[in-house]
């Protein structure tokens, strides 16, 4: 799915990421974990390709990155389904519009899967809320919806930057619940989380390996977890 | 992008901007007071250059007209006392026919000086109690003559004659005028220049305030192309209407002028003619041309620094 060899990024003369190896195959869970700054952001974009890397090969889907075309890479983003920490929405769409943009920018018939649609947004609980506009929204229904748009286009790798990080614990456990579901279907999940209790509970439910940024390197997490 | 790739996308982008999409219109927030400014611009350019397309084709008139009385218009006056015009004007077309240069000579009628005349002394206009000067009209090939040759030979052979070489204050009109002509175009090609340039500074304003539209819609998977097209068909039709507008507004008002034939205006009317009347048609089609393009490479290159 997504395959990174001794990748480094660098950013205004210095390396933020440096050696970086990973596989991320079908089926698999990963938290990517490490404190603030430590570049889980940076790394999540490489996998999106929102950045290139400075040295090493970055493979996502067979395809090197670098070789890409811009048109290529728009179309390979439909296949990975991102939920941000800033759950970015366009403020003049309804809930159900934002939702549903990745059908609409592909060229989708988003009339033809209003079912499809409802049942998504049945899913994260957002029925009742799916015509306001986000800024109306609480921070875990933001949550909520960014995770239904991110797998709304049936995609076979979700990437989610801190989506537990503006919501309750309560919150955090059903976000988490829907990702072990979608995992359970055969979606590769990565999350990069600091929150080392909402790793432990998850671990509890599904089996996840573990990664830390430390030192600009990538680990595989010890017992300390 | 190669030039095939580009030309293919621009072509399919002119054909989903004809057939319209609701949903990507949806995707990017109205547009606000850029897509009024294109409007008024569009306006008041489609304006301006119906006015210059008319002053264009008037003059291209202008010329046409004086270049082909150059070939045939010199004339020797005879102006002598009644006695002697006749012989003087034999005198005078005997040299005239000896002249090199000079194809044919033929005097006028009396019914063409009277035409001549009419204009100023009105239709009925007695002739033979005026002395009026004897006119022969004076053909020239390619070359033309010698004008100061002549000049000295008729006044050996015809002291009564005079020629009146008026090609040689025509050309530099018809010089100018075709000079004239060009500027009208080169007007046109600045407004459309102008108009490119106001409906780049638009878009850019309009895509600077749909920053993160534009990012997120990148970010789950749109295609340049897709994000351009909601901007160009916005700006398109924007630029294209308010063209319409102009140019209508601009046909009446040159409609409305009075008209050349009655007036005896000098540049045969600023207005058009005939078949001419379809110019103006090409104008808001123009302006759909240029703010397609405007917006297309404006857009394409503020995508091209989002990843």
């Amino acid at each position: 799915m997504i395959e990174l060899e001794n990748v480094a990024y660098s950013y205004g003369g210095g390396d933020l990421l440096t050696d970086i190896s990973l596989r991320l195959q079908a089926g698999s869970f990963h938290f990517l974990t490490g404190p603030s700054g430590a570049g889980k952001s940076t790394f999540l974009k490489l996998c999106y390709m929102e950045l290139a890397a400075s040295k090493g090969l970055v493979q996502v889907f067979d395809q090197d990155v670098a070789t890409l075309g811009r048109d290529q890479i728009a179309l390979n983003r439909r296949r990975i389904g991102v939920v941000h920490q800033e759950c970015q929405f366009l403020d003049h769409l309804s809930v159900a519009e934002n939702i549903a943009l990745p059908l609409t920018v592909s060229g989708r018939d988003v009339a033809g899967e209003r079912q499809n649609l409802a049942d998504l947004i049945n899913w994260v609980g957002l029925t009742k809320q799916q015509n306001q506009l986000p800024p109306e929204l609480s921070g875990g229904e933001r949550q909520r919806a960014a995770l239904a748009r991110a797998v709304i286009m049936g995609p076979d790798v979700i990437l989610a930057d801190e989506p537990t990080g503006n919501v309750d614990w309560e919150m955090s456990q059903r976000l988490m619940s829907l990702l072990i579901e979608l995992n359970k279907m055969g979606k590769s999940v990565l999350v990069a989380t600091h929150d080392l209790n909402l790793i432990r509970s998850t671990k509890a439910q599904v089996s996840a390996r573990v990664l830390r940024i430390k030192d600009k390197r990538l680990q595989l997490a010890g017992a300390d977890l | 992008m190669s030039i095939v790739t580009a030309v293919k996308d621009a072509l399919a982008s002119l054909g989903e901007l004809a057939g319209g999409d609701r949903a990507a219109d949806r995707v990017v927030p109205p547009t606000g007071f850029t897509a009024t400014l294109t409007t008024f611009t569009a306006a008041a350019m489609a304006f301006l250059a119906v006015f210059a397309l008319a002053l264009s084709l008037a003059t291209g008139r202008l010329a046409e007209r004086w270049a082909s009385e150059l070939a045939q218009t010199s004339t020797v006056r005879i102006s002598a006392p009644i006695e002697e015009i006749e012989a003087q004007t034999l005198a005078a077309q005997e040299v005239l026919r000896t002249t090199p240069g000079v194809i044919r000579s033929r005097i006028m009628s009396e019914e063409e000086q009277m035409l001549l005349l009419e204009p100023w002394f009105g239709p009925d206009l007695p002739l033979e109690d005026l002395p009026i000067p004897r006119l022969i009209e004076v053909v020239e090939d390619e070359k033309g003559y010698d004008a100061a040759g002549l000049r000295l030979r008729l006044a050996g052979e015809a002291p009564g004659a005079f020629l009146d070489d008026h090609t040689r204050w025509r050309r530099p009109l018809v010089s100018a005028a075709n000079r004239l002509r060009g500027l009208g175009w080169i007007a046109i090609a600045l407004i459309a220049f102008s108009t490119g340039a106001m409906i780049t500074l638009a878009a850019r304003a309009a895509l600077a305030a749909n920053a993160q539209v534009i990012r997120v819609t990148r970010l789950v998977g749109a295609r340049d192309v897709y994000i351009a097209r909601a901007f160009v068909r916005r700006f398109t039709i924007r630029a294209t209407l308010g063209a319409a507008v102009g140019t209508v507004l601009a046909t009446i008002a040159i409609a409305l002028l009075p008209d050349a034939a009655d007036e005896g205006a000098f540049l045969t009317g600023l207005g058009f003619q005939g078949w001419h009347w379809l110019w103006p048609l090409t104008i808001p089609l123009l302006a759909a041309l240029v703010a397609f393009w405007a917006t297309r490479s404006a857009a394409l290159r503020v995508l091209s620094e989002v990843k």
